[in-house]
């Protein structure tokens, strides 16, 4: 008698099919390295990020410094590198917020269906009302300029999205023979959601939150440009636009390296989005 | 010896924006141990319904359901459960009845995981047993529904049913999803495990030629009312309601030479929601007349075999 | 009486389509599947022929590779000939499949829920296909939908209604006026009453038996249904594996059934008038597409299957005239 088969996880099934597609692939790898760049970055970066040096500000690319100065005299590599912790941070650490958060009520707002669903729904619409960013920057003004905040307040504006999402899959599931076979068989309601419902319903969920990150990002980006993100002399992609701001004629490398890093992060994400959609949903189909 | 199941005047009706649906019009019947009721009717009959609030997957709106001698019609938390232990059911599409990220033996062993009687060891061995039951080769116990045919999906859902052991199984559409070489496997394997589980089933199906061949007894639906119900071999010989009649002649028989009288029945099927009393197939009824607004009631003509049609009392007839 | 009538009319009838040693495979990431391997078929004008077989057989590939509308990628037409009307369709432009395509050849599908546009009015629908085709006024036009809605026996008056309005039965007698429409020469009905009620099949299958005499179509009738089969249709070739592994009329199938493959699917089904307590199934699987065996490809379930069965394919036998069978126990060598 032959040996059953190795189990094939989900994951293992998931990566084999995202191999075909080399953009995401290389998205991932981009990904990982800037990963890999925040984790290390103080062995990386040739200088601490806030070490000044006025003599020398300004300046273009020279052996010293790889790819110039800023206008107080700091390595612009070296904040790059740095940043990326920063930028990161707000990306991911608050789409991850957001997306727990927006799971669990997108679930319970789908499975159980009725007032509950009514009750969460409409708060979610007098919560979708007010627009993402200015929520991000009155929350940020609100509790105070910080990264923290920053992280909290593009977390919290960003629930919504993945509730909805998540309650929509979850209204499709629902319906599925096998939840109902799962019944018949005295599995409880919290079983159901656990073990049927939700690993059938998050696909959708995990494309949105790779997504979004990029979207994070920006928004990160966006209110430490404004002063209410990370405060200097913290080096953040965001915050570097914001100093160069006065200097782009003469100097507009100062604004690009940030701008750049910012575009291949954020497409990284998006291209990978693209490709986990794709890999997660032929799987499903027959 | 009492039946296993009793079925008395059972309704289910859902409310809809355009009124109430009446799915599930007051259906009784009996049901005894080891026997299989065939419940046929095409769609909109109300015979899926009756399967799911039997098995209380739907709550009933009005009429008694008793199961070995007890009233099962509003069971507690508790008795739900211990019910759900003795009435399972096989559901008609192998694919959306199971879970897509779970392996076969997950799938096969969940109701066992739920039941908490078994230990982990335990629960494994009885696993194994159950495919081998199924005709499942065990190589197949870490695969993937999408990577299985129909016909071995349909074992899966077979063997999951058949966890908890069961006395009574609603056999909702088995074996309507798949090839023809296939069907014929899945109903001998059902056959055999009744044989040698005692097992109760209620067939519901589509599929004339089918329900012949399991049921001992068919009860014959159109739009949530039971037309006529008669032993199997009884109600092919002798089909006394127009309905079952003009079903049992839109049946194509594979045989060129057996070319008959098809009875075409006018029209479409009427609406389900707030039907008028009296018969509901009158509309489309060739032998319709006044008399059929009146509600028709099953009647015993012959010796077990009942119709809901007047005419079919009257000898002329 | 009918049926031999019928037959004379055959020994004099053209043929309206003939397909030679079709061979197709799909090419996905992970293998290669052999959907259909050397299929050989003649449609006579007039004739409904049944094409017989499970899920997998390649029915569905065969038919849609005569309209060419088969998604390439990752299907790929290997060779053969597909010859309609004394040309060949391999060779034809995709503008001049356009204008055979609903006009000279249609096709309808299983599923009357989707066939049909949800948001444009059914009658347009028909129209629409009938001025594809013809260079006519959008009034005459119209008023040739109306006669097909009529034809089909839908009143008129629901022209104007959307699909969502009509029941499946209703839907699907839709898709039947729309395909024969431009009165086209061949018709292909690929499971046309599989998902319809048995009482609602019974009435659309009277009713396309009509149209069909009325308007000299010639019919290919996918399904995996006998019952159907023994019902409408004159030929029937019973496809496996991708293959024709018997052809001949009904009469020859139903009546001297030579295949094992055919016999075992008669034997598969529940009989009406049958008193054995348990049916004899084919034992095990179609083989899988992508890994065909060597030899025939029936062998593994043949109760039958002799050694030369698993080394070689067998050739074709002409057990009777018109009947073909592909096995070694009537020949084949």
């Amino acid at each position: 008698m032959s040996k059953p088969a190795k189990k094939k996880s989900g994951l293992s099934e998931t990566w084999r099919q995202l191999k075909k597609n080399k953009a995401a692939v290389v998205s991932l790898f981009i990904i990982i390295a800037v990963a890999l760049v925040a984790i290390f970055a103080p062995f990386l970066a040739p200088y601490p990020y806030d070490e000044q040096n006025t003599k020398r500000a300004l300046e273009p690319p020279s052996e010293d410094y790889l790819l110039g100065t800023d206008r107080l005299g700091r390595d612009i590599l070296s904040r790059l590198i740095y940043g990326t912790r920063q930028s990161l941070q707000m990306g991911v650490v608050a789409t991850v917020i957001a997306a727990v958060v927006g799971v669990i009520i997108g679930a319970v707002a789908g499975y159980y269906g009725g007032w509950v669903d009514n009750l969460l729904m409409r708060l979610l619409d007098i919560y979708q009302s007010i627009p993402m960013f200015l929520l991000c920057v009155t929350l940020a003004a609100v509790l105070g300029p910080s990264l923290r905040n920053a992280v909290i307040a593009i977390g919290i504006s960003m629930v919504p999205g993945f509730a909805r999402l998540m309650r929509a899959s979850i209204l499709t599931v629902r319906e599925m023979e096998y939840v109902e076979a799962a019944k018949s068989i005295n599995a409880s309601n919290a079983r159901i959601i656990y073990k049927h419902i939700i690993p059938n319903a998050i696909a959708p969920t995990i494309v949105s939150l790779t997504m979004s990150i990029g979207g994070s990002v920006m928004a990160g980006a966006g209110l430490s440009f404004i002063g209410l993100g990370v405060q200097p002399p913290m080096a953040e992609w965001g915050a570097m636009i914001s100093d160069a701001r006065n200097y782009m004629r003469a100097h507009g490398t100062l604004a690009l390296y940030p701008g750049i890093c910012i575009m291949i992060t954020v497409l990284a994400f998006n291209l990978l989005g693209d490709g986990l959609r794709d890999a997660l949903d032929p799987r499903l189909k027959n | 010896m009492a039946p296993l199941l009793e079925v008395q005047d059972l309704k289910k009706y859902f409310k809809t924006g355009a009124g109430l649906l009446h799915a599930v019009d007051g259906v009784s019947f009996t049901l005894d141990q080891g026997k299989t009721l065939g419940v046929v009717g095409e769609s909109g009959c109300g015979k899926t319904t009756l399967g799911r609030v039997i098995l209380h997957l739907l709550d009933l709106t009005d009429g008694k359901m008793y199961f070995e001698g007890q009233d099962i019609t509003y069971p507690t938390r508790k008795e739900l459960r211990r019910l759900r232990e003795e009435m399972q059911i096989i559901f008609q599409d192998p694919y959306s009845s199971l879970n897509p990220r779970m392996t076969v033996s997950e799938a096969i062993m969940e109701p066992l995981i739920i039941q908490k009687k078994l230990n982990k060891d335990e629960i494994r061995a009885e696993t194994k047993k159950l495919m081998d039951t199924v005709g499942l080769a065990e190589r197949f116990e870490n695969a993937y529904p999408h990577e299985l045919d129909g016909g071995r999906r349909q074992r899966i859902g077979i063997a999951r049913a058949l966890a908890l052991k069961p006395k009574f199984i609603v056999c909702d559409e088995p074996v309507s999803a798949l090839d023809v070489s296939i069907q014929a496997q899945i109903i001998n394997l059902m056959l055999d495990l009744q044989e040698e589980r005692d097992l109760t089933y209620m067939f519901v199906t589509h599929d004339l030629s089918v329900v012949k061949y399991i049921s001992d007894e068919i009860m014959v639906m159109y739009l949530g009312q039971v037309v006529e119900k008669a032993p199997s071999d009884e109600l092919f010989r002798d089909p006394l309601h127009p309905y079952t009649q003009a079903l049992l002649s839109a049946i194509p028989i594979p045989d060129i030479h057996q070319k008959r009288e098809r009875i075409i029945m006018k029209g479409e099927i009427t609406s389900p929601i707030n039907p008028k009393p009296g018969c509901r197939f009158a509309a489309r009824c060739w032998l319709a007349s006044e008399e059929c607004n009146n509600p028709q009631v099953l009647q015993e003509i012959a010796p077990n075999h009942f119709v809901a049609c007047w005419k079919a009392n009257n000898a002329d007839y | 009486m009918i049926r031999g009538l019928r037959i004379e009319v055959h020994e004099v009838a053209e043929n309206i389509l003939e397909i030679k040693d079709l061979v197709v495979k799909y090419h996905t990431d992970d293998a290669v599947i052999h959907a259909v391997n050397g299929v050989n078929l003649t449609v006579k004008k007039g004739e409904t022929i049944g094409l017989v077989g499970e899920t997998g057989a390649g029915k569905t590939t065969i038919a849609r590779s005569i309209l060419r509308i088969l998604q390439t990628p990752p299907a790929k037409i290997w060779g053969g000939e597909i010859i309609f009307k004394d040309e060949d369709i391999m060779q034809k432009t995709e503008k001049e499949m356009r204008k055979i395509r609903g006009n000279q050849i249609a096709m309808i599908f299983q599923d009357p829920m989707t066939a049909l546009n949800p948001i444009e009015r059914v009658g347009f629908q028909i129209a629409e296909a009938i001025g594809l085709h013809n260079k006519i006024s959008r009034a005459e036009a119209e008023r040739r939908a109306c006669d097909m809605l009529e034809m089909v026996g839908i009143p008129m008056e629901r022209y104007n209604e959307y699909p969502h309005q009509f029941s499946g039965g209703m839907k699907q007698r839709v898709v039947i006026a729309m395909a024969l429409a431009c009165n086209p020469e061949l018709l292909l009905a690929d499971e046309p009453t599989t998902a319809l009620d048995v009482t609602i099949q019974a009435q659309v299958l009277e009713m396309m038996q009509s149209l069909k005499e009325k308007l000299g179509t010639s019919v290919i009738l996918i399904t995996h249904d006998l019952g159907v089969v023994a019902q409408t249709c004159d030929s029937v070739a019973v496809v496996y594996a991708g293959e024709i592994v018997e052809y001949g009329t009904a009469e020859h199938i139903f009546d001297h059934t030579a295949h094992p493959y055919t016999i075992g699917l008669f034997n598969s089904l529940p009989k009406l008038d049958s008193t054995e307590p348990r049916l004899k199934p084919i034992k095990g699987l179609m083989p899988d597409p992508t890994n065909l065996p060597k030899g025939c490809s029936f062998c593994e379930r043949c109760p039958e299957a002799m050694e030369k069965c698993a080394e070689k394919s067998p050739g074709v036998t002409e057990v009777a005239p018109g009947h073909f069978v592909k096995c070694f126990l009537v020949g084949g060598e």
